[in-house]
C-alpha cells in the first residue's frame, strides 16, 4: 500500500482554515496579556469545562493517537488499561484529594508546591528536571510531525519543522497559557470529529462489533491466544503468556493502575497546570473529572480502529497494509495514517490529517507553556532575579521573561528535534526517564500531602534514591529480544522480562517502594522544620475542609467523581 | 475574555459548510464514495459539523440572552 497521500485543494483549504483560527485565537487573546499572572497562569479564570477538555487534550498528543492505534492492532482491547485502570482512579484521586492543596496553596506550579511543602532543594531538583524533560518532549513531538509530513505528504522535513514551530510559537507567544488552553479545547473537538468517520466506516466494513469479534477469532487463534483474547481486557491476565500484552493482572494493577498512572496524572505539571488555571477551587477539582468523561471513551475512537486494522491486514483482498517498504516489517505507528488513507476520500481526509496535526500541536504547545511557567517562576525568579517590593514592576518584568522563555523554549525544541533525528531511540529513552522520575515524585508528594511528619531532607533523598533504584533496575534487566541498551541491561542482565511493558511496570514499582519507604524512614529520623501553622493548606490533616462540598449535591465534585467511577466500572465489566 | 464557544462554533460552521458543499458537488463522482460502501462521507460529515457549529453559536446566543 502506497504510503504517500494525494491531497486535493479542499484538504489544504481545511488545514489552512484551521491554522488561521488557531493563530486568530492567540491574536484575540493578546490584548488580555497584561501581566505574568495572565500570561503564565491564564489569570486562574478558566471555566471547569474548558479546563477539563484542555486537561484531556494535552494528554491526547499525536504520539498517543498514533501509538495507541498501533497498540490496538498489537494488543487489542487490553490497550484500554491505559485509559481505564491506568487513568481513571488517578484522575479521581487528583480531583478529590490533591487539587484542594495544589490550588488552595496558591502554588503556581508543582515545583512551587514542593518548595512550600518541603524546601528549596526539592523544588530546584524537580524544576530543573521538569524543564529539561518537557522541552525535549516538545522537540520529539516536532520531529515526529516533520517526519510524518515528509513521509505522507512529501513535504520537506526542515520546512515542516520550522512551520509547525512557528505556528506553536505564534499562538503561545501571543496568548500565553490561555491561548494554549483555548486551542487545546479546539483541538479536542477537531480530533474527535476528524477521526470519528474512521470508527464508523471501519466498524461498518467488518459488520459491527459482532462481525469484528468473529473476524478476529481465526487471526488471534493463529497467534496462540484464546479466540476472544483481543476483545477482552482482564479475562486472560491470569498469566503473562495467555494474553497479547504479556503482563499479569497484578503488575497491571500495581504498576500501571497505581504507580505509573498516579505518577503521571497527579504530579506531572504539564497536566496539573490545566486544573490550576481553573476559575475557582471547585472548578479546579472538577477539571480532572470532566476530562475523565471523554478519556474513558477515547479507546473507541483510536483503539477499536486499530483492532479493525489487524483484521484488514490479515485479509489479502482488503488492500490494507502497514508494512514498512524499507524494513519489510509492520510499522504499527503507521496504523492510523493508513486507515485515513484506506477509508477517507478528499475532504474528510483533510479533516483527519488536520486532526493529527492538531494533536501534534497540542502536545508541543502544552510542553512549551508548562516550560515557560517553570522556567520563569521556579528557576529565574528563584535563582536569577528574585521578586522585589514593587509587585507591579515585577509582574511586568516576569511577563517579559515568560515571553522570552516561550521563544527560547521553541528554539530549544527545534534543536531537540534535530537531536532526535541523530538518535533514533531518543523517544524510548525519554519515556523511560519520565517514568523513572514520576514514580518517586508521586511517592514524595503523596507523603507530603497526607503525612505532616514528612520532612524536606527525607523528600529530597527519597526522590534521588527512587530515581537511582529505577536506573539500577533498568540497567540490570532487559525485555526479551532487546537489541539496544536503551531497552535496559546496560550494567548487566540479572533478569529478563517477557515484554518491555512488564519491565516498565516493575521499574516504576521498585522506584515507588524505595522512594516511599526511604522518605518515611528518614522523616522519622530527621527533625521536622516546618510548623503545623506553616503547613495549613498544604497537608490534608491540617487543612479545614469547609467549603469543599458546598452547593447542591448534583453540582459537587464528589458526585461527579462517583459518576466517573461508576461508568469506568461498567465499561470494565462490559469488556472484562 | 474571549468565549471559546465562538471560535469553535465558527470553525465548525465554516468547515462544515465547505465539506458539505464539496460533498454535494462531488456526489456523482464514484471516487468520493468509500470503497464497497455506498456512503458519501463528505455529505454526512459536512452536515454534522455544520449542525455542531450552529449549536455552539446558538448556545452562546442563549447564554448572552439569559444574562
Amino acid at each position: 500500500m502506497e504510503q504517500t497521500f494525494d491531497l486535493q485543494w479542499i484538504d489544504y483549504a481545511i488545514m489552512m482554515i484551521y491554522f488561521v483560527f488557531v493563530l486568530g485565537i492567540g491574536w484575540v487573546l493578546k490584548r488580555y496579556m497584561k501581566d505574568a499572572n495572565a500570561f503564565l497562569e491564564a489569570g486562574r479564570s478558566m471555566p471547569a469545562w474548558v479546563a477539563g477538555l484542555a486537561f484531556i487534550s494535552t494528554n491526547l498528543g499525536a504520539l498517543e493517537v498514533m501509538g495507541m492505534t498501533g497498540s490496538g492492532a498489537k494488543y487489542g482491547m487490553m490497550t484500554t488499561h491505559f485509559y481505564w485502570i491506568g487513568a481513571i482512579p488517578a484522575m479521581i484521586f487528583l480531583a478529590i484529594f490533591m487539587m484542594p492543596f495544589y490550588y488552595g496553596s496558591k502554588a503556581r506550579s508543582v515545583p512551587e508546591y514542593l518548595k512550600l511543602r518541603f524546601d528549596e532543594k526539592t523544588r530546584g531538583l524537580n524544576a530543573i528536571l521538569f524543564a529539561i524533560m518537557t522541552i525535549l518532549a516538545s522537540g520529539i513531538s516536532m520531529y515526529a510531525l516533520a517526519i510524518l509530513m515528509e513521509k505522507v505528504l512529501g513535504w520537506d522535513f526542515n520546512l515542516s519543522l520550522i512551520l509547525s514551530a512557528a505556528i506553536v510559537l505564534g499562538y503561545t507567544y501571543l496568548g500565553g497559557l490561555s491561548s494554549a488552553i483555548y486551542n487545546e479545547v479546539l483541538q479536542f473537538f477537531i480530533i474527535v470529529i476528524g477521526l470519528f468517520p474512521i470508527v464508523y466506516l471501519s466498524l461498518h466494513e467488518v459488520g459491527g462489533w459482532g462481525g469484528l469479534k468473529e473476524s478476529l477469532e481465526p487471526i488471534v487463534s493463529n497467534k496462540g491466544f484464546a479466540p476472544d483474547a483481543f476483545t477482552t481486557t482482564w479475562k486472560y491476565s491470569g498469566s503473562a503468556t495467555s494474553n497479547p500484552m504479556g503482563v499479569e493482572w497484578y503488575s497491571i494493577a500495581a504498576g500501571l493502575g497505581f504507580v505509573l498512572s498516579f505518577g503521571y496524572w497527579c504530579t506531572n505539571f504539564l497536566i496539573v497546570q490545566r486544573a490550576m488555571a481553573a476559575e475557582s477551587p471547585v472548578a479546579a477539582r472538577k477539571t480532572p473529572l470532566i476530562g475523565a468523561l471523554p478519556k474513558m471513551f477515547i479507546p473507541f475512537l483510536i483503539i477499536v480502529p486499530g483492532i479493525v486494522a489487524l483484521v484488514l491486514m490479515n485479509n489479502p483482498t482488503s488492500g490494507f497494509s502497514i508494512t514498512d517498504p524499507v524494513t519489510g516489517q509492520p510499522n504499527y505507528d503507521l496504523t492510523i495514517i493508513m486507515l485515513l488513507k484506506h477509508y477517507l476520500p478528499a475532504g474528510v481526509l483533510g479533516l483527519g490529517l488536520t486532526a493529527l496535526l492538531a494533536s501534534f500541536m497540542s502536545g508541543m504547545a502544552g510542553n512549551v507553556s508548562a516550560f515557560n511557567t517553570v522556567w520563569t517562576y521556579d528557576i529565574y525568579q528563584s535563582y536569577i532575579r528574585p521578586a522585589t517590593n514593587d509587585k507591579e514592576a515585577d509582574s511586568k518584568h516576569y511577563l517579559k521573561v515568560g515571553k522570552l522563555a516561550t521563544i527560547f523554549g521553541v528554539l530549544v525544541s527545534i534543536a531537540a528535534a534535530y537531536l532526535a533525528g541523530l538518535f533514533g531511540n531518543i523517544m524510548d529513552f525519554l519515556q523511560t526517564i519520565f517514568s523513572m522520575i514520576n514514580a518517586p515524585l508521586f511517592a514524595v508528594i503523596a507523603l507530603g500531602m497526607f503525612w505532616k511528619r514528612t520532612t524536606g531532607h527525607a523528600a529530597f533523598i527519597g526522590l534521588l534514591a527512587g530515581f537511582t533504584i529505577a536506573l539500577l533496575h533498568h540497567g540490570l534487566t532487559a525485555p526479551m529480544g532487546a537489541t539496544t541498551l536503551v531497552k535496559g541491561g546496560w550494567i548487566g542482565i540479572v533478569h529478563v522480562y517477557p515484554v518491555e511493558m512488564a519491565q516498565n511496570f516493575w521499574t516504576a514499582i521498585f522506584a515507588f517502594v524505595t522512594s516511599a519507604s526511604l522518605t518515611i524512614g528518614l522523616s522519622l529520623a530527621t527533625k521536622k522544620i516546618k510548623s503545623d501553622e506553616e503547613l495549613v493548606g498544604l497537608v490534608y490533616s491540617l487543612t479545614p475542609r469547609s467549603g469543599m462540598n458546598d452547593g447542591k449535591w448534583i453540582s459537587r465534585p464528589s458526585t461527579l467523581a462517583w459518576l466517573v467511577g461508576i461508568i469506568a466500572i461498567i465499561l470494565t465489566i462490559l469488556f472484562w | 475574555m474571549l468565549d471559546i464557544r465562538i471560535p469553535i462554533g465558527l470553525l465548525f460552521a465554516v468547515l462544515g459548510v465547505l465539506v458539505l458543499a464539496f460533498g454535494i458537488a462531488t456526489n456523482s463522482d464514484p471516487d468520493m464514495y468509500v470503497k464497497s460502501m455506498q456512503i458519501n462521507i463528505n455529505l454526512w460529515s459536512g452536515l454534522f459539523m455544520t449542525i455542531f457549529g450552529a449549536f455552539m453559536l446558538i448556545w452562546v446566543k442563549m447564554t448572552k440572552k439569559a444574562e
